[in-house]
């Protein structure tokens, strides 16, 4: 359960995400806006809900791990990462640029707070199963969270993996596929239809809950759910918004790797300021 | 020197990695279905609770490998050759070496001594991919002695390694590790008629080429190189000026692997005539492992004549 004050306070955090996303892109000239901005309420509640992190021990061999898989969300990551104190705010204005640390993809080696480098999709299924075998081996308690495209799980290693996590029954592994329906080229369904996806996975051997992946209760009651799913993996669908809060990118796949101009960008913040 | 006492390094890789889980309980290994052809299926039968068949989806094994490797394990990842570097190229370039991962690729079957299976088996381009990648160690081991040190040597770097191993038995040149050290060239002989640069098994073939030719008073020397990346400038660079002739010879294709590396060091520091003896950009076929070198050129007849000729 989420009380008042909390839910507020993560309204609070994911508007903020939100307007940074919007400003590192609208800075870079370039980024991918919308499949961050459908994410976004997802990692408002694992970092400021869930996670067991630290930012004053950020390489803690027990904390919990994050794969973005579909890495080009970075901008919604970095945000986040900001947002909870790993680097300061200003340098988001950075992203993307030849002296800033903040590449265009995730790079674990130069940004805190960053667990694993990806950018090329499909592969942070089997990166996570990865580290939850390393978890297993090692008997820590720590639980392991990959976000993929529902584009990106047209990977066929997404499925080589899904058998791995299920096989090994990882069950500190949480997969979250956020399932906007959008890709570049269009809808998933005219590219190459991933439906139904949460079938694929329910066959695959995972524990499968489809949630509205803009409710922060939805999204908490599913992580809860999975930690106690037992000798399985599970795989949360969450149902989203391409471009979420701004309403010229809502639904639009032409907004999926498009900075905009200086117009758009103020009637966004404008939108996400309400 | 004995060329009869034979081993193939895949069962030296095997027995290797054996003695490296004893010592180290961060080494896992990885198979992709292939553990009894790679000889892990060993290390498997010894440590079954760190040893993970990842079935046949050696993309999947490789971006594991890395993820365990995120946590402080030192993992060895086995398959062909051809499937762990061409299949899973991405899953190395973007997954281990651009984020500089401590995962160890051991390859096996490697070059036409894979023999009966034919092309799609026999890798040809396993050098030249891995060794255009940043952060990667190559290493290609001539015999048993090498490929123990190898997989030794691995695991004292803090990085991806690529090592090659074979499927056919090859002769035993070494009795210790005592010249073993990484990125240094092994040099056999004085000669200055001509040197042979060599690697993985064509090295045996190159040796008993220059016990041949001193029976005809011809001279050569024969550089060793385990390690391809890096490569040992100094000992190329000593070579091209102490020595008449130079030919360079490898189970690989003539492409981006060993004789690219020398010339590579041969154009910038020191230039001078280089011969490569390899695959001629072409693929392999089915035959015996030894009818194949013969078809392809590469027995120490075929070096000899090359340094006669040449």
């Amino acid at each position: 359960m989420i009380d008042g004050v909390e839910l507020q306070n993560l309204q609070e955090k994911s508007k903020n995400i939100r307007k940074s996303i919007v400003e590192m892109v609208y800075s870079a000239a370039s980024g991918h806006p919308g499949g961050s901005l459908s994410i976004t309420d997802v990692f408002t509640v694992l970092y400021f809900k869930e996670l067991n992190i630290d930012v004053n021990n950020q390489k803690d061999a027990n904390r919990d791990r994050v794969v973005l898989s579909k890495g080009h969300c970075s901008p919604a990551l970095y945000s986040t990462l900001a947002e909870k104190g790993f680097f300061p705010k200003e340098d988001l204005n950075t992203f993307r640029k030849v002296d800033s640390y903040l590449q265009g993809h995730p790079d674990m080696k130069k940004i805190p707070g960053v667990d694993m480098t990806s950018g090329s999709l499909g592969q942070g299924l089997s990166i996570a199963n990865g580290m939850a075998l390393a978890g297993k081996l090692d008997n820590k308690e720590y639980r392991v969270y990959c976000i993929c495209g529902d584009g990106e799980i047209q990977e066929g290693q997404i499925w080589e993996a899904a058998m791995s996590s299920s096989h090994y029954k990882l069950d500190n592994l949480c997969v979250i596929v956020d399932n906007n329906n959008l890709q570049i080229d269009g809808s998933v369904e005219n590219v190459m239809n991933p439906h139904p996806i949460d079938k694929k996975f329910e066959s695959f051997g995972f524990n499968v809950l489809v949630i509205d992946g803009h409710n922060f209760e939805e999204i908490l009651d599913a992580f809860e759910k999975a930690k106690q799913t037992k000798g399985k993996p599970t795989a949360i669908i969450a149902k989203t918004i391409k471009g979420k809060g701004v309403s010229f990118m809502e639904n639009q796949a032409g907004w999926h790797g498009k900075a905009p101009k200086e117009e758009e960008y103020k009637i966004a913040m404008e939108e996400l300021s309400k | 020197m004995n060329f009869e006492n034979k081993k193939a390094t895949r069962q030296s890789y095997g027995e290797a990695l054996v003695e490296l889980g004893k010592e180290n309980n961060n080494v896992v290994v990885l198979d992709a279905d292939l553990a009894g052809a790679t000889k892990t299926n060993m290390f498997a039968k010894e440590f079954s609770e760190r040893f993970f068949d990842m079935g046949i989806a050696e993309q999947d094994m490789i971006a594991t490998a890395a993820g365990l490797a995120t946590c402080g394990k030192i993992p060895y990842a086995s398959t062909f050759a051809v499937f762990a570097t061409g299949r899973a190229y991405d899953q190395i370039r973007n997954s281990i070496c651009y984020p500089n991962l401590n995962v160890k690729i051991c390859a096996t079957h490697c070059g036409i001594t894979v023999g009966e299976d034919g092309a799609t088996h026999q890798m040809l381009e396993d050098i030249n991919l891995m060794r255009g990648l940043p952060n990667m160690t190559v290493i290609s081991p001539a015999d048993d002695v090498e490929a123990k040190w190898a997989v030794k040597e691995a695991a004292k770097i803090n990085g991806p390694v690529y090592i090659r191993f074979g499927r056919a038995a090859s002769p035993i040149i070494h009795e210790n590790e005592e010249k073993l050290e990484l990125g240094k060239g092994i040099q056999f002989g004085e000669g200055i008629d001509a040197t042979v640069f060599a690697t993985g098994i064509m090295v045996a073939e190159a040796l008993k080429a220059k016990e041949e030719l001193e029976k005809e008073g011809i001279n050569i020397r024969v550089v060793d190189f385990h390690t391809i990346k890096p490569i040992d400038k100094e000992m190329i660079i000593k070579c091209a000026k102490e020595t008449k002739k130079l030919i360079s010879v490898e189970e690989h294709s003539i492409i981006g692997g060993l004789g690219s590396a020398v010339a590579e060091v041969l154009v910038e520091n020191y230039p001078a005539k280089l011969t490569r003896m390899g695959i001629k950009d072409c693929f392999g076929k089915s035959g015996s492992a030894g009818e194949l070198l013969k078809y392809f050129g590469l027995t120490s007849k075929d070096i000899i004549e090359k340094i006669k000729n040449n």
